[in-house]
């Protein structure tokens, strides 16, 4: 029911009652931007710890080969180990009920030029599928493919970065670039999440790489993933039963603990996650107080308004105010102080987290952030609260009796 | 006007119940100027109160204007003092954020007048007793008597057909006394019945008719010589 007369008594009533406004409207405000800011930081601890693993598939597992500790089968010990492209295969076989996908990959850094620009950048020399181990996405052209790694073609993909250092506002696709004094022709450019560093990178066939390397068929590193649908627990299992596969392949002492290390990202992304849970929950924790907090001083303030307001109060029910008319005075007042005040809160603390952006990362706070829906719900929360909490002190106050208000003191 | 019988109300203490009202028989005309007298705890106060619909009665029966005031609820009993009556107290009661004007057009607002209709009648009233320049001053800039003349044209401008005043003179001075009454003396003139609770002998004596109070029971009530208040401003 909109009365414009209501609403001009109501408007004279603040703008006349300077204090008492502020001060309920400032709690309110208060409360409502000091639990988004804090929200908004508890997402940003959040982000930190996922962007972590943001680029890269999850369900990976990462091995690499260093030198042996132990003697083992006539072998002496300080033995470097490499893994070849048969080893590739062998996995292939020897897992198919675990295995996803699977990819070498051999890193170089070399120079790399384009008319008069160059730099040094990271080659990787992969197979297609390492397009999704590192969430690879492509802007322009394509990614690697079989055909590049049978018939070991000189062909690179480039990441969004290099083309940007190296031809500038030329579209690289189908120019040649020199790599180590190669000529590569470009055929893709990618983007990355994981950041600048992982937008440096120049993908190759691994075949050609090892090509380039006098023929030979030795790898880096092997990234293998699993079927998603494993899950962790299985997960492991895979990891342990393609640890000894490898190390009897090897001829490593089952009990060394170097000569071959697994990474397994999943294990690695869930401790995150429960981090990042547990995270949350110590956010929602300190909102939630944060709230009730901004709850309990504004009941404060609408108890010590009303008991302000007690003789004036008596003076309108003397005058004719009915009961409902006195608690829709105060409820229609403190919803709007409320409502305006917790809003500019919420305003100015989704405008202050926006503009933080990255500037508190040493804090590990990236981006930190809030969803306007909770936002939102919040602030209504707390004009509920606050309406509550006018309500029954409004009600007592309306149903004393104008006498009693009245009477002096 | 007013017609009250057999009228009983008492007040629990504790354990103790305090008997301050003891039957009383009553009876105001259209256009009267009552004074009610007595000492203090004479219960002339509640009487005034019970008049007013501030406060219930316990047992008899009171009519006001051929209406049987009875079941008061609080919103019934808002309605009836909004159509009804006009109160002036002691301590004036304004409300210290409103400015005159705003004061005197509270109980139309309550009426569900218009805005602009509104100040119209409030403004005639302010003028009618003299303080139509004072209409835009808040009532810590006017002086007692001041406050107290717009508490009575507050009281008037709902058109009410009984006005009740509780001490109208008790926080004033004597000249500033006079004044107001003579105020009230006009307006009983116009036609407007009144009611005025006092324990001032020469205020009394500007009333048409005196009542007194004593422990609850109406000891004397008479019609005297009205004193024009006029002769002494």
């Amino acid at each position: 029911m909109f009365s414009l007369d209501r609403w001009q008594e109501i408007f004279q009533t603040i703008a006349k009652n300077k204090l008492r406004t502020f001060l309920s409207g400032f709690t309110i405000a208060l409360g409502i931007f000091i639990f988004i800011i804090l929200f908004g930081f508890g997402n940003g601890l959040k982000n930190t710890f996922k962007e972590e693993f943001l680029d890269d598939a999850t369900n990976s597992i990462r091995i690499f080969a260093g030198k042996t500790s132990k003697p083992y089968k006539g072998f002496k010990s300080n033995r470097r180990i490499e893994f070849k492209n048969s080893d590739i295969e062998d996995i292939k076989l020897n897992f198919p009920f675990y295995l996803e996908y699977i990819t070498p990959r051999i890193n170089r850094f070399s120079i790399s030029s384009y008319k008069n620009e160059s730099n040094n950048y990271s080659t990787q020399g992969v197979a297609p599928s390492h397009q999704y181990f590192e969430k690879t996405i492509m802007m322009k052209g394509r990614y690697l493919n079989e055909n590049d790694v049978k018939n070991k073609t000189k062909n690179a993909v480039i990441g969004r970065l290099v083309a940007l250092d190296l031809f500038k506002q030329e579209d690289p696709i189908g120019k040649y670039i020199s790599l180590a004094g190669v000529a590569f022709k470009v055929i893709g450019v990618f983007q990355d999440e994981g950041g600048d560093n992982e937008e440096r990178i120049i993908f190759l066939p691994y075949t050609t790489r090892q090509l380039l390397e006098k023929s030979n068929d030795k790898i880096d590193q092997i990234l293998v993933s699993f079927k998603p649908e494993l899950g962790l627990k299985i997960a492991l299992i895979f990891e342990k039963k393609l640890r000894l596969f490898l190390k009897n392949k090897k001829s490593i002492d089952p009990t060394d603990s170097k000569g071959i290390y697994i990474r397994n990202i999943a294990q690695a992304a869930n401790q995150n996650e429960q981090f990042a849970s547990v995270l949350q929950y110590i956010v929602a924790f300190v909102g939630l107080g944060t709230l009730i907090a901004g709850i309990i001083g504004i009941s404060n303030i609408m108890v010590f308004v009303v008991k302000e307001r007690t003789k004036e109060l008596g003076v309108r029910k003397a005058l004719g105010a009915t009961p409902r008319s006195v608690i829709a005075m105060i409820l229609q007042e403190s919803i709007f102080i409320t409502a305006l005040s917790g809003s500019i809160g919420m305003l100015i603390a989704i405008v202050i987290l926006q503009n933080l952006g990255d500037t508190l990362d040493k804090f590990f706070i990236r981006n930190p952030y809030v969803d306007i829906s909770t936002a939102i719900f919040s602030t209504f929360i707390l004009i509920i609260f606050g309406a509550i909490a006018g309500y029954i002190p409004a009600k007592r106050a309306a149903s004393i009796k104008p006498i009693v208000a009245l009477r002096d003191e | 006007m007013i017609k009250i019988e057999n009228l009983h109300k008492s007040y629990k203490m504790g354990n103790n119940t305090l008997h301050v009202l003891k039957g009383i028989d009553f009876k105001v005309d259209q256009g009267e100027l009552v004074a009610i007298m007595g000492s203090s705890g004479s219960g002339k106060s509640t009487l005034l109160n019970i008049v007013g619909m501030l406060d219930l009665l316990d047992e008899g029966q009171y009519t006001l204007d051929d209406v049987i005031i009875k079941d008061l609820d609080e919103t019934k009993a808002a309605r009836y003092r909004n159509k009804f009556l006009g109160f002036v107290f002691q301590s004036f009661n304004l409300i210290n954020y409103k400015t005159a004007l705003e004061n005197v057009s509270l109980p139309l607002y309550y009426q569900g007048i218009k805005r602009k209709e509104r100040q119209e009648i409030a403004l005639s009233y302010l003028e009618k007793v003299g303080l139509k320049e004072w209409a835009t001053h808040l009532p810590s800039e006017l002086s007692g008597g001041q406050k107290q003349r717009v508490a009575i044209a507050r009281a008037m401008a709902a058109r009410p057909k009984v006005l009740l005043a509780d001490e109208p003179t008790g926080a004033l001075d004597t000249t500033t006394s006079f004044e107001v009454m003579d105020l009230i003396q006009k307006i009983n003139e116009e036609g407007k019945t009144i009611l005025v609770v006092t324990h001032e002998e020469d205020i009394a004596k500007m009333c048409k008719r005196i009542v007194r109070l004593k422990d609850g029971v109406i000891v004397e009530d008479k019609n005297v010589e009205q004193v024009l208040a006029s002769k002494y401003v």
